[in-house]
Parts: structure tokens; C-alpha cells; sequence
């Protein structure tokens, strides 16, 4: 590019320019998308049918309303919340445990448990669907558990199946963070005769918020957004979660674009949600996983 | 990450005695009481056995498939071992592999050689300090978190034939999503554009780790700001973009939601990932044949696991 590095001495003014205009066209053509989606949901299916697309009119809210009880994403949205918390609670439980192992103590099978766990975050879900599949519908569950009885179609199902999954990626990252906490610190516990349970959960634990919160973000932002899985792995229509139950979406809204844009504003607004209030820990998060944040 | 709290000064520790200090880390298992070490086995043990069950299990399981006629049905004493002839039954007899081989080197091809260079440009012209770069990052990272699956139909909005917003401003009547002979490249569009975001981000922290005395040593030189980029700057950030290839190729091999939504990976939209899928799930179950499919993938990725691994444990050694 034309203009100076930052700081060494003050730009020339054009160049500037340039880059803004550059810029600014590029940064608006990537959110179009999203724009003409909450626009097209906001306009009712008959004015824009007669006065087509590019046209501005026809303000109305009835998209979401009808969308919202068609598609019934009051539901849909619980069921999601049924398979991302505790799924997220359990992944960074479990995740922080082999971290605190790996970044605690060092034997020999360090480096190849962290490989085992990494590795396993970055397979290809649907080489490995064959086997997990038959496995499911031979696993039987308590009624109590899930009405189908088994493994498969059920929401235990798809929550193990989403902590086995993410849990590579948060143990990479734990441990790394662990490392990196100063070692006095367990001495200290050492002498005051912590076990080690307590020094996992009242040492290293309190000290990791900051990777914790940076994951959880992440964490809920991924599996809210998992599709595979409840795709392959549900069966009953009432309880997927919203991502897979998109997938019905496009049958019943197959003719009215403007209920398929309200559907699918009403199922990015979580995630948009999230991604402005916690901007800071999704982008950590993302980083932490490909640096040593 | 600095702002750490510091060990309280009542609990902090004279220098242990040199028989319980090896060094570095905390190297002294033996020394640890009976109930530490099983809880240090449970903390292992139960995430590694939920691992192992649903990742590594079935990917042993996958590759063993695969060598077998089992129909799905039968118990498993009837199964029969048929060696190389499900892939023998793939390449040769099965229509929509070769598609499905091509779509998913063009996905690569397009994220490889468009959309991560662009997301690595965006990078290096918003690691300036300008004005107004976190509006700007923010809307490039925006899509990064939606789904494939919803964005598939954020797009539908423009791709629809008749209701779409290409087709109204163009003038034609194409079916961008259902042309077989246009729909991988509009699918192309829909991933890129999320994944130029992705890149970004990721070259945009790297960017923040390099040593800013290269930089202005190579301006001392008289060298341009290209050249520095490419010859200074580029290659300090080599972890970083083994781990943005190794991202590349994985994704361009997971890629599955956006063609699953649009016409679950038939037509043009010919995936390894929704052949893998349509074989499970589909009318036809066919165990062995599908598993062929799914070891092709897994042979494919391990080899850059193996090279991110390297990559990552290299960096994690220094």
C-alpha cells in the first residue's frame, strides 16, 4: 500500500482517502447480506411481490409473527438452550481438568494426550458419522431420560456428542493459559497441604476467567451454531434446535422469501447478541486458539 | 493476560528444599498422596474416555468399515471382508465421487487462493492505526458468527430465482442455487464471504505479534512497504499461516451445512462430506461403501492434523 507505517511519520492525506473509500466498500458490501435480510423481513410479502425487491414500501412486522408460530421457534430456541448450556458447562468442566493435568504435571504421555484431544477437534465430523451413528440407536437410555429411549434422538445425545467434539479445542487453549500462570503458585499451595483437587478448582481455576469467559463465548456461539449433528443424530421434529430446525424452515416458507428472511434474523439475533456484547472474548477466543494470545 | 493477582505475601514460600524441587514444571507424582492420584486419574480419564469413545472409536471403526460389505443390519458375525472393493466400488462405479473430489478442490482452490489472500489483505491494511478500523473489522467479522447453515439462507434472499435480489438486478432469470452449472459458485460466494472474515481476524493477531523493530528496520533499509511485508514481515508469521492453511483445508473438507440446506449436496453441489451423509441417512444404507467415502476424508485430513500438530507443539516448545 501507498501510505506509511503507523506512527513514523503523518500520513499523506490522499492515500488515507484511498484506504477509507477502499475500505468502507468493502466493510458495507460484507454486512449487505445481513442488511438485506432484516430488510426483506420487515416488508409484507404482498407489496413486494407486486413492486418487486428493489423497491421501499410495504413496512410491516407480521413476518416475525407469522414466522415465529409457523416455524415454532419458541420451541426450537428452548431446545437449543437444552443442548448449548450444559453442553458448554460440561466441555470447559472437562476440558479445564485434562488442562490442569497437562499444564501441572509433566510425564511422558503430556504432549500426546494434548495431540489426542487437538486432533480430535479438527476431524471431519461426517467421516466419523457411520459408526456414531449405529453406536446411538444401540445405546439404550432410561424413559426418563429421553422418550426415544435411546442414545439416538435424544438431547443427552447430542450434548455428548458436542463435548467430545469441542473439548480438543478448549484443552489446547487451557493449557496453554496454564503454562503460562507462574509456578510459585502451586508451592505455595503445596506447603498450605492442598490436595490437587483444590488446587485445580481454588488455584488455577479463578486465575483462568479471563481464557474461561473468552471460550465459553465461543463455545455457545459454535454449538448454538452446530447443524450436523442434530441434523443427523434427531429425528423427532420437535426437538431440534433452532440451527437444524432451519432445514424445515425452507419447506414450510418454501414460496415467501420475506418469512424466510424473519426466520433467519430471528435465529442469527443470539449470536449477533453475543457477538456485541462480548466482541472482546469472541475475538480472544478465536485468537487464543491460533496464537499464544 | 499480565494482570494476574499476585500470590498473597503470607502464603508465599521460601525456596523449597532441593530434594522436592527437579526443576521446572512440577515433576513429583510419587510424591503425591493416594487420593491425589486418583483424582488426577479421574480429571484425565473421564474426558479421554468420552474422546476416545465418540471421536477416536469411530474413526478405527470407519477405516475397518470400510474394508467390509456389512449392510447395517445384519449382526455383525455375517460380515464379510471384501479388501479394496468399496473403493474399487467409489472411483469406478459411483457417479458422483469424481464431482463430489472436484467441488471439494474447488472449495479449497476458491478459499486458498481468493478468500484467504483477501482476508490476510484486509488484515495488513487494518493493522494500521487508522481511524475507524474497528467498524470496519467488525463488519468483515461479522458473519464469522453465523452458522453455514443460516447463511445459506441469508443468500437464498439474493439467489432466489424469483424472488431474489440478483436476479431483479441483473435482468435474468437464472436459479443461482439450483443451476447445476452456477450453484457450486454461488455456495463459493457464501463461504468465502464468511471465511475473508475468519482469516482476517486470525492474520490480524499475528500481525499484533510481530516485532515492530523488523519493521522499522526494514524502512531504515529503504525497503517499501510490500516488500517488507513479503520478505520481512510474511515469513516472522510462519506458525500463523501453517495454522490458516491447515484451517483451509479442513474446512474446505468439513464443508457440509451450506450445500446440506440448499439441496443437501446433489445437482452440482456434490460434497465427499454429503455423499458420506446421503449413504447413512439416506434410503440406501450402505455401511462399507459409505465408510470408503469417509476413510478417503479422514486419511486426507490426518495428514494436516499431523502437520498443524507439528506446527502448534513446535510453538509450544519454545
Amino acid at each position: 500500500m501507498t501510505t506509511m507505517p503507523a506512527g513514523r511519520r503523518r500520513p499523506l492525506r490522499p492515500a488515507r482517502v484511498v484506504l477509507h473509500l477502499f475500505l468502507g466498500t468493502v466493510a458495507v458490501g460484507w454486512l449487505f447480506p445481513i442488511l438485506w435480510a432484516a430488510l426483506t423481513s420487515l416488508r409484507s410479502y404482498e407489496y413486494t411481490a407486486t413492486h418487486g425487491y428493489v423497491s421501499l414500501g410495504g413496512w410491516t412486522l407480521d413476518n416475525y409473527v407469522t414466522a415465529w408460530r409457523t416455524a415454532e421457534f419458541g420451541k426450537h430456541f428452548l431446545n437449543s438452550v437444552y443442548i448449548t448450556v450444559p453442553a458448554v458447562l460440561l466441555t470447559l468442566f472437562l476440558a479445564s481438568c485434562v488442562a490442569f493435568v497437562i499444564a501441572r504435571f509433566s510425564w511422558k504421555f503430556n504432549i500426546a494426550l494434548l495431540g489426542l484431544f487437538t486432533a480430535a477437534n479438527l476431524l471431519p465430523q461426517q467421516a466419523l458419522l457411520i459408526p456414531l451413528f449405529r453406536m446411538f440407536t444401540e445405546i439404550p437410555l432410561p424413559a426418563w431420560m429421553s422418550d426415544s429411549e435411546l442414545l439416538y434422538d435424544s438431547y443427552w445425545g447430542l450434548i455428548l456428542v458436542n463435548v467430545a467434539f469441542q473439548c480438543g479445542f478448549c484443552v489446547f487453549v487451557l493449557s496453554n493459559y496454564m503454562k503460562a500462570l507462574p509456578h510459585e503458585l502451586y508451592e505455595a499451595a503445596m506447603v498450605d497441604g492442598a490436595s490437587v483437587w483444590r488446587q485445580y478448582w481454588q488455584v488455577t481455576m479463578p486465575l483462568c476467567r479471563p481464557a474461561l469467559a473468552a471460550l465459553a463465548t465461543l463455545e455457545v456461539t459454535w454449538i448454538y451454531n452446530e447443524f450436523f449433528w442434530a441434523t443427523v443424530l434427531m429425528r423427532t421434529g420437535d426437538k431440534f434446535p433452532v440451527t437444524s430446525s432451519l432445514n424445515n424452515l425452507r419447506g414450510e416458507f418454501f414460496t415467501d422469501n420475506n418469512l424466510v428472511s424473519a426466520g433467519s434474523v430471528l435465529v442469527a439475533i443470539p449470536t449477533l447478541v453475543i457477538f456485541f456484547l462480548l466482541q472482546k472474548q469472541f475475538v480472544r477466543g478465536l485468537t487464543l486458539g491460533a496464537s499464544k494470545g | 493476560m499480565s494482570d494476574l493477582p499476585l500470590v498473597q505475601a503470607d502464603r508465599a514460600v521460601p525456596p523449597a528444599a532441593p530434594t522436592t524441587v527437579t526443576g521446572g514444571r512440577g515433576r513429583r507424582l510419587r510424591l503425591l498422596s493416594r487420593t491425589d492420584r486418583v483424582v488426577i486419574t479421574l480429571m484425565v480419564l473421564v474426558p479421554l474416555l468420552l474422546v476416545v469413545a465418540l471421536v477416536w472409536l469411530p474413526a478405527v471403526a470407519t477405516v475397518l468399515l470400510s474394508g467390509t460389505n456389512w449392510d447395517g443390519i445384519g449382526p455383525l458375525g455375517e460380515i464379510d471382508w471384501v479388501g479394496w472393493k468399496n473403493y474399487d466400488d467409489v472411483v469406478n462405479i459411483y457417479p458422483p465421487f469424481v464431482p463430489a473430489v472436484q467441488n471439494n478442490l474447488l472449495w479449497l482452490a476458491a478459499l486458498f487462493v481468493v478468500a484467504t489472500p483477501f482476508g490476510m489483505f484486509l488484515a495488513v491494511l487494518l493493522d494500521k492505526e487508522l481511524r475507524g478500523s474497528r467498524f470496519y473489522q467488525t463488519a468483515l467479522y461479522l458473519p464469522v458468527v453465523l452458522s453455514l447453515a443460516l447463511i445459506g439462507f441469508v443468500w437464498q434472499l439474493i439467489y432466489s430465482r424469483d424472488q431474489g435480489l440478483l436476479n431483479a438486478v441483473l435482468g435474468s432469470q437464472t436459479d443461482w442455487y439450483g443451476d447445476p452449472h452456477v450453484n457450486i459458485w454461488a455456495v463459493l460466494v457464501a463461504a468465502g464471504w464468511r471465511h475473508v472474515g475468519y482469516i482476517m481476524l486470525l492474520y490480524l493477531a499475528g500481525l499484533k505479534g510481530v516485532d515492530p523493530s523488523l519493521r522499522e528496520a526494514a524502512a531504515v533499509d529503504g525497503s517499501s512497504e510490500a516488500s517488507t511485508f513479503f520478505r520481512v514481515v510474511f515469513p516472522v508469521m510462519r506458525p500463523i499461516n501453517i495454522i490458516v492453511l491447515v484451517v483451509t483445508v479442513i474446512e474446505s473438507l468439513r464443508a457440509f451445512d451450506l450445500v446440506w440446506v440448499v439441496n443437501k449436496g446433489r445437482n452440482g453441489l456434490e460434497l465427499l462430506s454429503a455423499l458420506v451423509t446421503q449413504n447413512v441417512v439416506g434410503e440406501a444404507s450402505r455401511i462399507g461403501f459409505g465408510s470408503a467415502l469417509a476413510t478417503i476424508m479422514l486419511v486426507v485430513s490426518l495428514v494436516f492434523i499431523t502437520v498443524y500438530l507439528a506446527t502448534v507443539m513446535r510453538e509450544e516448545k519454545r
